[in-house]
């Protein structure tokens, strides 16, 4: 510091070329927090296709691989048009504590030029097209239950409503500013979710539940055998929702940052825990460890893992990944045959499930030698380890307004489906299987 | 002449083939197929859901041999085939009434 006034005796024009200095840390840090943010976006759409329509696709049966396969895929080409249109200003522009504003209609006003109250360091478009990408996986999940038996036309209608209906409210609520939720935003409840446990996983996986109850079981279920098609196609779909999840958890630090590191280590300690715990149950209980067993425990450690990516020490990532990993093998292979619905490929066991365990285990081991992120302009104690037990609480009642929301929200959206179109097809077109009555196609004809 | 279809466990295909041509029959039609016996299937889980698989895949050997040959032939099959464990597979034995070679019209035992 004594340096200054001599450098700036010394040369007169040292105040611009400190402006200039500063200008251009200030742009080489942009360049590396868009970088890394434009990569974490096309990671997480990279998750719903191919991975998810690969990992789910490979689980159904051979005459609906792509009926399957479209309904993630479609998620790609129907929730970008919403979103542009006012889906990104629901969430994220100025609203009430529970929707967004309409300032963004149509992308109104966000261009290159960065938005202070999510990402000061990168351009909002890139805010904007990273946060589409969660807005288009999260419907694609919910598919996991009504796969194998709903409409199409029924399907892309659910998905236009429930978008507007349950996920843009639940990530406002969440993440956009003034948010009922948002911790840092000025939330009256402040909740931690980095990457979307509640948004995400909570909402889509209850609203499968539902989707399963409303639509009934599959006709033969459970007495006919309806065996996975080709689990390879799951296991490469699983391995590619792996390596997406980077993006997912790692991009939400919005910034090419050490959180960015601590979550990606976290999201990686968390899946591997969750594979070996999953293994192991099933190979106590039922004799042999399975690879369908370890891709779906690597899920449900990704999932329990996201809203806690930002928040946790890997010890305790790798804690929550091995109790994910058997309380989501319970819940699939135990709970799901005592009640008997057909949540046909566990969106529910895994995403809902898993995401609740990890929202409230994100109230016990988050701390802020992880996350320094200023709550009211302080530093916080965030979770149990840091003293606050209050948190848990907060973290329930996340859980318990995402469970509403989505119970509420789907059921509704479904009766309005089911009046106008019908939500489900009927015993024929099942039994020919959705690729050919939906779609006029086949995914298989080895002979030609 | 007989008609001759041997059911066998599929890793037995090659060695059968083998005993077959050593014998010098050297036509015979192959398909993979599913069914069972005796042999119990197997059971598999998928997240918990069990499934009994009792359709095993086999190998079926079709073909048809004079009359003169056929005892040879049912017994080269049988030693190649037999592991001595349950799945082994069985074979069916038939009349035929006529064979004949398209590309010349030769028939009977002139077309086997």
């Amino acid at each position: 510091m004594t340096m200054l006034p001599a450098l700036l005796f010394a040369a007169p024009d040292t105040g611009a070329r400190l402006d200039a200095l500063e200008i251009a840390v200030k742009n080489a840090q942009s360049a590396g927090d868009n970088a890394w943010m434009l990569v974490s976006a096309a990671l997480v759409l990279m998750m719903t296709g191919p991975g998810l329509a690969l990992f789910y696709g490979g689980l159904v049966r051979r005459k609906n691989v792509l009926s399957t396969m479209m309904h993630s895929f479609i998620m790609m080409a129907v929730i970008t048009v919403l979103w542009a249109v006012c889906g990104y200003s629901l969430v994220f522009s100025d609203g009430n504590a529970f929707i967004g504003g309409l300032k963004y209609v149509f992308l109104n006003g966000v261009g290159t030029a960065p938005n202070p109250d999510y990402a000061a360091t990168i351009p909002q478009s890139t805010f904007m097209i990273y946060q589409l990408m969660f807005a288009i996986i999260t419907p694609a999940l919910i598919s996991g239950a009504y796969a194998e038996r709903i409409k199409f036309r029924a399907m892309a209608l659910f998905t236009v409503l429930w978008a507007l209906v349950v996920y843009f409210p639940m990530a406002h609520m969440v993440w956009g500013k003034g948010g009922l939720l948002n911790a840092y935003g000025g939330g009256t409840i402040p909740t931690f979710d980095f990457a979307g446990g509640t948004v995400v996983h909570i909402t889509s996986g209850v609203s499968a539940l539902v989707c399963a109850l409303y639509l009934g079981k599959r006709h033969g279920y459970p007495s006919e055998v309806m065996k996975p098609h080709s689990l390879v196609l799951s296991v490469v779909g699983a391995c590619l929702l792996w390596v997406g999840w980077f993006g997912f958890n790692a991009g939400s630090a919005l910034a090419a940052s050490g959180l960015a590191t601590s979550a990606f280590v976290a999201t990686h300690f968390a899946a591997a825990a969750a594979a070996l715990s999953w293994m192991l149950a099933e190979w106590l209980k039922s004799g042999k460890p399975s690879m369908l067993g370890g891709i779906s425990g690597a899920v449900a450690g990704l999932v329990a893992i996201t809203p806690a990516s930002g928040f946790v020490k890997p010890m305790p990532a790798l804690l929550i990944g091995f109790l994910a990993g058997i309380f989501c093998f319970y819940m699939v292979t135990a709970v799901k045959h005592v009640f008997g619905y057909d949540d046909t490929l566990d969106a529910f066991g895994v995403h809902g499930a898993g995401g609740t365990l990890g929202a409230i285990l994100t109230g016990v081991f988050a701390t802020n030698a992880i996350n320094d992120a200023q709550i009211n302009g302080k530093a916080m104690p965030l979770g149990l380890v840091d003293g606050h037990a209050g948190q848990i609480l907060n973290q329930g009642i996340g859980v318990l307004i995402a469970i509403v929301l989505a119970v509420v929200g789907t059921f509704v959206i479904l009766k309005i489906c089911d009046v106008l179109i019908g939500v489900r097809v009927d015993a024929t077109a099942e039994e020919e299987g959705l690729d050919l009555t939906q779609h006029g196609e086949e995914g298989y004809f080895l002979e030609a | 002449m007989k008609k001759i279809e041997a059911v066998v466990q599929p890793f037995k295909m090659e060695e059968v083939k083998e005993a077959l041509k050593n014998i010098g029959i050297d036509g015979m039609t192959i398909s993979e197929v599913r069914g069972h016996g005796r042999q119990k299937g197997h059971k598999e889980v998928y997240r918990g859901q069990e499934y009994n698989v009792d359709l095993l895949p086999k190998v079926k050997f079709e073909l048809v041999v004079s009359d003169v040959r056929f005892e040879e032939v049912i017994e080269t099959i049988t030693n190649a085939a037999r592991s001595g464990k349950i799945g082994d597979g069985k074979i069916f034995v038939y009349e035929v009434a006529e064979a004949i070679r398209i590309r010349n019209g030769d028939r009977g035992d002139m077309a086997v």
